[in-house]
Order: C-alpha cells, then sequence, then structure tokens
C-alpha cells in the first residue's frame, strides 16, 4: 500500500520534472530527470513483486512431472541460481547450444517439470505461460545485481553465436531500411528525448544489456530482455523474431560480450 | 553456323567475365554465411503485415548492412553506383505541384506510426521525422539521428533546384547517400505523394513556422 502510494507520487513527480525540462532547453535529455526518479523509488522497484512471485514458482512443484525448477542448471552447476545470469548466453553440453536465460529456463522446465516449450514460444507476452517466465526470469536476474557481466566466447560455438550476432547487429531490412545500427552505433544520438546506447561500445553495451530486464514504468510491465529484442525489431518494421530463436540469442550474446566487465543492474527500472 | 559459334562464344566468355567481377566483388564485399542465413530464416515468422519477405534484402540494405565495406575506400565505386540506382526510382509529382499544406505536413512528421506487425494495411503510416530531426522550432522533443531542418527554406532558399533536391531526398535519400539512415519514403511508398507534398510544404512554404 504505501509502495503503490510512494510510486505514484514519485510518477507524477516525474512527469512534473519532464515537463518542467521541456520547458527549460530542449537540449536537456530527459536522462538526469529519470535517474532521479531510479533514486527516488529505488527501495521500491515493482520489480520486486515479480520477484517474490518467480522465487516461489522457482521453488514450487509444477508441470506433469510435478517438480519444481530447484535442480535447474543456469551453467554454473545445478540449483546455482547466484551470478548465473551475468554469464549467460552460454554454451551448455546437454543441449549443445548456446543458450540465453530465457532458453535455458525452457530447457529446465521441460526436462525437470516436462512442460511443452512450444507453449512457452507461442503464448503472448505478459500472459498465460509467459507470465510465469516473466517472473522467474525477475527472480534470477535480481540475483546477479550488482555483478559484472562475465560472458565468454572461448567455446566455438559461443565465439560462431557472438559472430552472428555481431551480423545481424548490422543486417538492415524491411521498409524503412533499419537494423539495430540504424539507432545504436554512435555515441550521443537520441530519438525524439530517448537518448539511444551506442551498443557497438562496451560503455554503450553495458548500459543497454545491463539494465535490462526492466520493469518499464511507461507500460506497467516487467519486460524480460527477450521482450525488449521482440519490440525493438516490431519498431524496425521487420516480421515477428521467434521467442528463444538464435537470432535472439546471437544479438544478446553480441551485447553482452560487448558490455563485459560492466556492472548487472538487472532488474533495471526503465521510462 | 558460324555464326552462332561465335555467338556461343561470346556468351561463354561474358558469363566468365562475370563470375570473375562478382568473386572480386565478393573478395572486398562481406561473405555469403550460409549459417547465418539460415538463422535468420528459421528466427522470423510473418505477423499480420509483416510478412518474411521483409528480411529479403535489396541491393542497397545488402551493401549498407556491411558497414566495413560501405563506409571504406574499397566500396566507394558501390556507393556510386548504390545512389545511382536509387536515384533512378524517384518519380516527380504527378501534378507538378511540390508545396502542399504545411499543417498537414506537421501532423505527419510528428506520427511516428505504421508500417509494424501491431498496425494494419490501412495504417496512415506517420514519417516519423521528429524521431531524428529537430523541425518547427517550438517542437522541443525532437531527436538527433539527422541533422537540424530549422529554417529550412529560409537558410536554403526557395528556388526550384532546392525544391527537386529536397523531394528527391524525401523520396529516396539513398540516392545521395548510399547508406544514409532516412527511409526511403517515396521508393517503399510509406508516404503518399500527398503527405510527401505536405511534408515538403513544412520545410518549405515561407509560411511554415520552420521558416518563421
Amino acid at each position: 500500500m504505501q509502495r503503490t502510494y510512494k510510486l505514484g507520487l514519485a510518477t507524477s513527480l516525474l512527469a512534473a520534472l519532464l515537463t518542467m525540462t521541456s520547458s527549460v532547453s530542449a537540449q536537456n535529455s530527459a536522462t538526469d530527470d529519470i535517474a532521479k526518479y531510479r533514486e527516488m523509488i529505488a527501495d521500491g522497484n515493482p520489480s520486486e513483486l515479480y520477484e517474490a512471485a518467480g522465487e516461489e514458482l522457482w521453488k514450487k512443484p509444477a508441470g506433469p512431472k510435478n517438480a519444481s525448477l530447484e535442480k535447474c542448471d543456469l551453467g554454473l552447476g545445478a540449483g546455482v541460481v547466484k551470478g548465473a545470469a551475468a554469464q549467460l548466453p552460454r554454451y551448455f553440453k546437454d543441449t549443445n547450444k548456446v543458450q540465453d536465460l530465457e532458453s535455458r529456463l525452457m530447457t529446465c522446465m521441460q526436462a525437470l517439470q516436462g512442460r511443452d516449450p512450444q507453449e512457452m514460444i507461442d503464448a503472448p507476452f505478459q500472459k498465460g505461460p509467459k507470465k510465469d517466465m516473466e517472473a522467474i526470469v525477475a527472480y534470477v536476474v535480481t540475483l546477479s545485481k550488482g555483478d559484472k557481466i562475465k560472458v565468454s566466447t572461448a567455446h566455438p560455438k559461443e565465439k560462431e553465436m557472438y559472430d552472428l550476432g555481431k551480423r545481424t547487429f548490422f543486417y538492415q531490412g524491411g521498409p524503412m531500411d533499419f537494423s539495430c545500427a540504424s539507432c545504436h552505433a554512435e555515441n550521443g544520438k537520441r530519438i525524439r528525448l530517448q537518448d539511444l546506447p551506442n551498443i557497438t561500445e562496451q560503455k554503450g553495451a553495458a548500459m543497454g544489456w545491463g539494465y535490462w530486464p526492466a520493469y518499464r514504468v511507461s507500460s506497467g510491465q516487467f519486460w524480460t530482455m527477450q521482450q525488449r529484442l521482440n519490440d525493438c525489431y516490431r519498431q524496425q518494421r521487420f516480421p515477428y523474431p521467434i521467442y528463444g530463436s538464435d537470432v535472439t540469442i546471437a544479438l544478446s550474446m553480441y551485447m553482452a560480450k560487448t558490455g563485459n566487465g560492466g556492472t548487472v543492474e538487472t532488474p533495471g527500472l526503465k521510462r | 553456323m558460324k555464326m552462332t559459334h561465335i555467338k556461343k562464344l561470346f556468351t561463354i566468355a561474358g558469363f566468365i567475365f562475370a563470375v570473375g567481377a562478382m568473386q572480386t566483388n565478393a573478395f572486398a564485399q562481406q561473405k555469403n554465411d550460409p549459417k547465418f542465413n539460415k538463422m535468420m530464416q528459421d528466427s522470423f515468422r510473418a505477423d499480420g503485415i509483416a510478412g518474411l519477405d521483409r528480411i529479403k534484402q535489396d541491393e542497397t540494405q545488402k551493401f549498407c548492412s556491411d558497414p566495413v565495406f560501405s563506409e571504406g575506400k574499397q566500396g566507394a565505386a558501390t556507393r556510386e553506383k548504390i545512389q545511382k540506382i536509387n536515384m533512378a526510382t524517384i518519380q516527380q509529382p504527378s501534378d507538378g505541384k511540390y508545396i502542399g499544406d504545411w499543417k498537414s505536413g506537421e501532423r505527419i512528421a510528428q506520427s511516428g506510426r505504421g508500417a509494424t506487425w501491431s498496425d494494419k494495411a490501412d495504417t496512415a503510416v506517420g514519417g516519423g521525422c521528429y524521431n531524428c530531426h529537430q523541425i518547427n522550432p517550438k517542437e522541443v522533443s525532437y531527436g538527433n539521428i539527422g541533422p537540424s531542418l530549422t529554417g529550412y527554406g529560409k537558410l536554403r532558399g526557395y528556388s526550384q533546384e532546392i525544391v527537386t533536391y529536397t523531394w528527391n531526398r524525401i523520396n529516396n535519400s539513398k540516392a545521395y547517400n548510399a547508406c544514409s539512415n532516412m527511409p526511403r519514403f517515396g521508393h517503399f511508398k510509406l508516404l503518399t505523394e500527398k503527405q510527401m507534398q505536405d511534408v515538403m510544404a513544412l520545410l518549405l512554404d515561407p509560411e511554415s513556422p520552420v521558416n518563421n
């Protein structure tokens, strides 16, 4: 209750600050005000609600096999959640694939709980099985908060995924000729007042990769990295990227590796 | 009989020459990667108006997806070629009118809607101009991927040369800069002729707030 009140107050303050900025100077981007806003509700990021629900889902037996996810191997050994998200995507021997957090969680749900990954792939974001996924992701990434981004390309398949991701980043298509690079390959650029990180450099990649998944104030939703990428492609006017497809994992690999050494700030708090 | 032989020889010689030229080109440009192609094919699905044809690249998109080549010294000749191809697509206004209604142009410049998988085929596409450009000085929420267009006509004058250049640039920016970040609004029919005339007015009507 108190949290809701605080959030409401902070939101109206943000709105007021933004209006003030607009009337004072157009050159002043919204960044400073968003930073103030973040500070204001830092002790009450609404992601905490997702995180709590996710922890429960992680520990509760579910699916046809009536098992929990507690034995899931996210790369640091079965059941180790702390620090795992900071080192994803990575190569997994059992699937012989490079996987990001969400595709790996689908593997665990299938292997441990007997759930059909296709149901997860087909479900719309914020609905049905995806809602569970979003909560579990919030739980897992919170346990890497403050860690350094540490993604390896030592395995040939990891290196290959990185190279594919780099190529994907520059791949233009659609009726507007957009690629990721159209907006994210130069410093100091904005769309309207929204600052755009330069993902081709360490600093910008860490800004992009390190703050997602995040709670989005504008939509009142917790967004996983898969949803973030999905909406980028929507705005690029591309066709629909399939949930957990290699394009999404390759791009994640390129961003994470480029951002190596930056700090994991997940779950972030976004506009 | 002999004539056909000679013709055949010429055809073969031409073919060999073409293959040679292609290989020289491929040497500098990013190589085709079957693994990458398969990944792209397998990773997307059609949704509404956003069909899979959207990830099939035309020559311009292919060239510009390889910045090491397209921005480098070796890419210079291809840049010229790409610009020529795009220049050839531009059609001048069918009614000979370049300048429409700036007020309507302002609305088109403000809207960034259209052409996504969550839009319908009849969703009016906006120009999204403010996403990247400063235009009307009263609008403070503008991006900076493109140059400022405030005072566009006042600074450049209203000559036919400037008018035609601006029309062309809105239609197909790649005619002047092969890998410009700006969408090809006329070429891909993102904007109608009427919409482009209105956006032109926003930039080149002396009455437009852009020039006042």
